[in-house]
């Protein structure tokens, strides 16, 4: 049983990256038909023909995006919309940006200490609106839209104020010091040329943190039976209003460290000072729907996007802009959005199948 | 198959399938002119299916219908309507702010140069009012009228759109004995003036009481057509489940021994703004070891309010709970599950399971954080399974896949027993009962019963709170009636009848209070 509902699952994404891809291509054919079959060839398999450094890239762009994915996932399977992560993804960021910045002297642990307040600063951030649901009974996805915007102009404050920390000829963050950077863990030897690290490693970690916490333990348990049913939860004596807020907190904490794990890369990235949310922060709930909030599923869904993205990057060799990518993106989320559909869909054409498969015995000529 | 004019509607050989079941399979039902026709089944039985069948929201699979024998093809109710079928539905289809006038003429208003014309509407509505006796006030908001009277509208609409075939669907279910006197009148009356009636029920009662024929349904399947007259209702119930069933309960006298639950002057205030008035006023009872004591009232008198203050799912604004001589007002849920009370809900799907968990992580929900079931944090999920296994076992739960089965995908006759189970066999010495037979099969509230009553002879206390007639009388040692927030009345089930109880539920008469 649960292994045929978890294949159903799996095939509605799959189903909804199908249809995505083909609307893919049919933009590529009305802008340019010419070139749209190699386009279509770029998207797909753009990044192994770039040798190891594209497949490299790959796993770095992954990286972050796996780990909002797991926030916004993980707070799903609770019952909460976590719509925060790019609040809580910038205020991890900030934290790790400045230990990154000010306590070189602490040598070799120095990045897991910036990781670290990476963590806690995103928790702290995720916790609020928590707080406000269980005390205020505040919609969570109105308080974490508002501290997003908090968040945000607040790291920017913060950074364009602090002259150790601000670099106003660019006008983004200082360079972190080297030791606060993500070791490669032997990434750099593999794939060669690419920024890919150990925070790689580091999300897959958290995938099964997390997959263990939600599956094996009795806080887990508590937690999914609040998503499913909160008024049960209720009436079994669970501490609704501690489980709220540690659910935010937990989410939080995934969003910080991708925020901590993409500034910290090495890579040459810098918080910029400008008005924007935190895009990894939304993709996060992109690959939390395509991988169906399971964290298995989230990190193949992390790296799946982070793959067409980068095959988008080499859409541009045939001079088509990389906004297709986003619209391929956008509409396999839509369609994994209606995977409910789909599922029934699906579910539907098996059970015809099996029905014809034992049409020979049962009485036959079944109409519809 | 010959057409019989004095049969008013045919329905011949009807399949209705679902996927997976059967629900109609090849079923007759053939309604005479000027009858009650009933039509009895336990739940699940398919009658809800063959009458939906009938009045155009499924289209069957085999089979064909006659309306005074002719052929015809329901597409839809309208289709229904035109032909002169009408329902009255078990949840009533009213808007509830609309008056009892608007509601009779909705779909079907007169207009004069497109603007709304309700004299004619009113005199025809008042004429037939009248006629059936059916009193109601066309002026009122349908939230401000009784159930009862809401059931007399939707009568009135049937019959203002010159309906003449009219399905009751579980008519009584919501109304006190007094009412249900009253439709049963209304009924006859309808059917004197030559009106004919399917009248749904599982309440062999009524049947005996008012119905000509009776037709019974059982898993789908027809069983066949009786005249009632000539028929007992054991007979009948045994059509209905298909084996012989206890119709009443037996138990031993009670020996209540040493209070277990005692509430004093609990007061319980609304929490919608506007309503001043208290949801339940300065209650004081007692629930003894060894006894089923039982809250009777008709729903909405805060019986739902008085059980969740004892369980702590609400505060209580006054007075004071205790169990076994400890205060327990201020306790948290989880502390009185802990300490001696358990609970089984009024509504099993939103409280009781969490469907999409399977059975085993439902039979844990009051204690997988004990030690049994859990070591530094990380449930032991073989003890889990175990544990479920053995609970399986000794209370029949059936399900597809075992412990794996999804909540969801149990029968709720099943579901229920899983909570029984669970709630039984944790530690307790505080039963908190409601109403745990609710849509449930004769041979699944036998089994409930049962299970009640040894809890009682373990040396339980149970507080039961039930809005059937029947099991209130047959399973209780003491009623108390519970009118708009207040105990008006204390009996014992062996020295009253059902029309005594029937006016206190109703407000006219008080007596003792426990």
């Amino acid at each position: 049983m649960k292994k045929k509902r978890d294949s159903i699952g799996f095939l509605s994404s799959l189903f909804a990256i199908v249809v995505g891809l083909l609307v893919g291509l049919v933009i590529l054919l009305i802008s340019n038909p010419s070139q749209a079959a190699a386009g279509f060839i770029t998207i797909l398999t753009g990044p192994l023909t770039h040798g190891s450094k594209g497949v490299g890239q790959v796993f770095y762009y992954a990286t972050p995006i796996i780990l909002t994915g797991l926030s916004v996932g993980f707070a799903f399977k609770t019952g909460l919309f976590n719509i925060g992560a790019p609040g809580q993804f910038i205020v991890g960021a900030f934290a790790a940006v400045v230990v990154g910045i000010k306590c070189g002297f602490l040598g070799g642990i120095h990045w897991l200490v910036a990781l670290l307040a990476a963590m806690i600063a995103g928790a702290l951030w995720g916790a609020i609106p928590g707080l406000v649901k269980a005390y205020f009974n505040v919609n969570e996805v109105i308080a974490c839209i508002m501290t997003n915007y908090i968040g945000m102009y607040m790291v920017n404050y913060l950074i364009s104020t602090n002259k150790s920390l601000y670099d106003k000829i660019y006008n983004y963050s200082k360079n972190v010091a080297g030791t606060a950077n993500i070791p490669k863990m032997g990434l750099d030897v593999i794939f060669e040329g690419s920024s890919v690290n150990g925070g790689f490693f580091i999300a897959v970690a958290a995938a099964a943190v997390i997959f263990i916490l939600l599956e094996k333990t009795t806080f887990g348990y508590e937690l999914k039976a609040a998503g499913f049913n909160k008024d049960a939860s209720r009436y079994a004596g669970m501490n609704e209003k501690r489980n709220i807020i540690l659910s935010m907190a937990i989410a939080g904490a995934l969003s910080g460290i991708a925020g901590a794990l993409l500034y910290l890369a090495g890579s040459g990235k810098h918080i910029e000072i400008a008005d924007v949310l935190a895009g990894e922060g939304f993709t996060g709930i992109s690959v939390a729907l395509l991988g169906l909030s399971n964290p298995v599923g989230v990190l193949l869904a992390g790296i799946f996007i982070a793959y067409i993205t980068a095959g988008g990057f080499y859409l541009q060799l045939l001079n088509f802009s990389t906004e297709i990518i986003d619209v391929i993106i956008a509409v396999i989320i839509y369609f994994s959005a209606f995977s409910l559909f789909v599922r029934v869909f699906i579910s539907g054409l098996r059970r015809k199948r099996e029905e014809h498969a034992a049409g020979g015995k049962g009485e036959g000529g079944k109409k519809e | 198959m010959e057409a019989r004019m004095d049969y008013i509607i045919e329905m011949l050989d009807i399949t209705k399938e679902f996927p997976g079941i059967i629900a109609n399979d090849h079923i007759t039902l053939q309604l005479k002119k000027g009858e009650i026709h009933a039509l009895l089944g336990e739940n699940g039985a398919g009658k809800s299916t063959l009458m939906s069948v009938l009045f155009g929201l499924y289209q069957p699979e085999g089979g064909c219908i006659r309306v005074r024998g002719k052929e015809v093809k329901i597409n839809n109710p309208l289709d229904a309507n035109a032909l002169g079928i009408g329902m009255v539905h078990q949840h009533f289809k009213l808007v509830h702010n609309f008056t009892v006038l608007q509601n009779i003429v909705l779909g079907k208003e007169d207009t004069k140069n497109g603007l709304l014309e309700m004299k004619a509407a009113r005199k025809k509505v008042m004429e037939l009012s009248e006629k059936y006796h059916l009193s109601v006030e066309p002026d009122a908001v349908i939230s401000d009228i009784t159930v009862g009277m809401q059931q007399r509208v939707e009568i009135l609409k049937m019959l203002y759109r010159d309906n003449d075939i009219l399905i009751f669907d579980e008519p009584t279910a919501v109304l006190t004995p007094q009412e249900i006197d009253e439709l049963m009148n209304i009924m006859r009356e309808l059917v004197s003036e030559g009106k004919s009636i399917i009248f749904i029920t599982h309440k062999l009662n009524e049947i005996k009481a008012v119905a000509n024929r009776c037709s019974v349904l059982r898993r789908g399947r027809y069983i066949g057509t009786v005249d009632v007259a000539g028929t007992d209702r054991e007979a009948l119930s045994e059509m209905m489940v298909g084996h012989k069933v206890q119709l009443t309960v037996e138990k031993e006298e009670a020996k209540p021994s040493g209070v277990v639950l005692a509430v004093n002057g609990l007061v319980v205030k609304s929490k919608k703004q506007g309503h001043t008035r208290d949801i339940i006023r300065n209650v004081t009872f007692q629930v003894q070891r060894g006894e089923i004591v039982c809250i009777a009232g008709i729903d909405g008198n805060g019986q739902t309010e008085l059980v969740e203050a004892v369980t702590g799912m609400i505060k209580a604004d006054g007075g004071s709970i205790s169990v076994k001589g400890e205060d327990i007002t201020k306790k948290s849920i989880r502390y009185r599950n802990t300490h001696g009370m358990s609970h089984i809900p009024e509504d099993r799907h939103k409280h009781g399971l969490v469907l999409d968990y399977s059975l085993e992580e439902n039979l844990v929900l009051q204690d997988y954080f004990e030690p049994q079931f859990q070591s530094r944090g990380f449930i032991r999920r073989d003890a889990v399974h175990s544990y479920a296994e053995k609970l399986i076992q000794k209370f029949d739960i059936r399900s597809g896949q075992g412990t794996a089965t999804k909540a969801r995908s149990m029968s709720g006759g099943n579901q229920q027993k899983a909570i029984i189970a669970r709630e039984l066999t944790k530690k307790h010495e505080l039963l908190v009962a409601v109403q745990p037979t609710r849509g449930l099969d004769v041979g699944a509230i036998e089994f409930i019963h049962k299970e009640i009553i040894k809890e009682r002879d373990a040396g339980a206390a149970v507080l039961l709170v039930s809005l059937e007639l029947e099991e209130v009388m047959n399973l209780s040692d003491r009623i108390l009636v519970l009118y708009e927030g207040e105990i008006v009345g204390q009996l014992d089930p062996k020295k009253t009848t059902v029309q005594e109880l029937g006016l206190y539920m109703a407000g006219s008469r008080r007596g003792e209070a426990g």
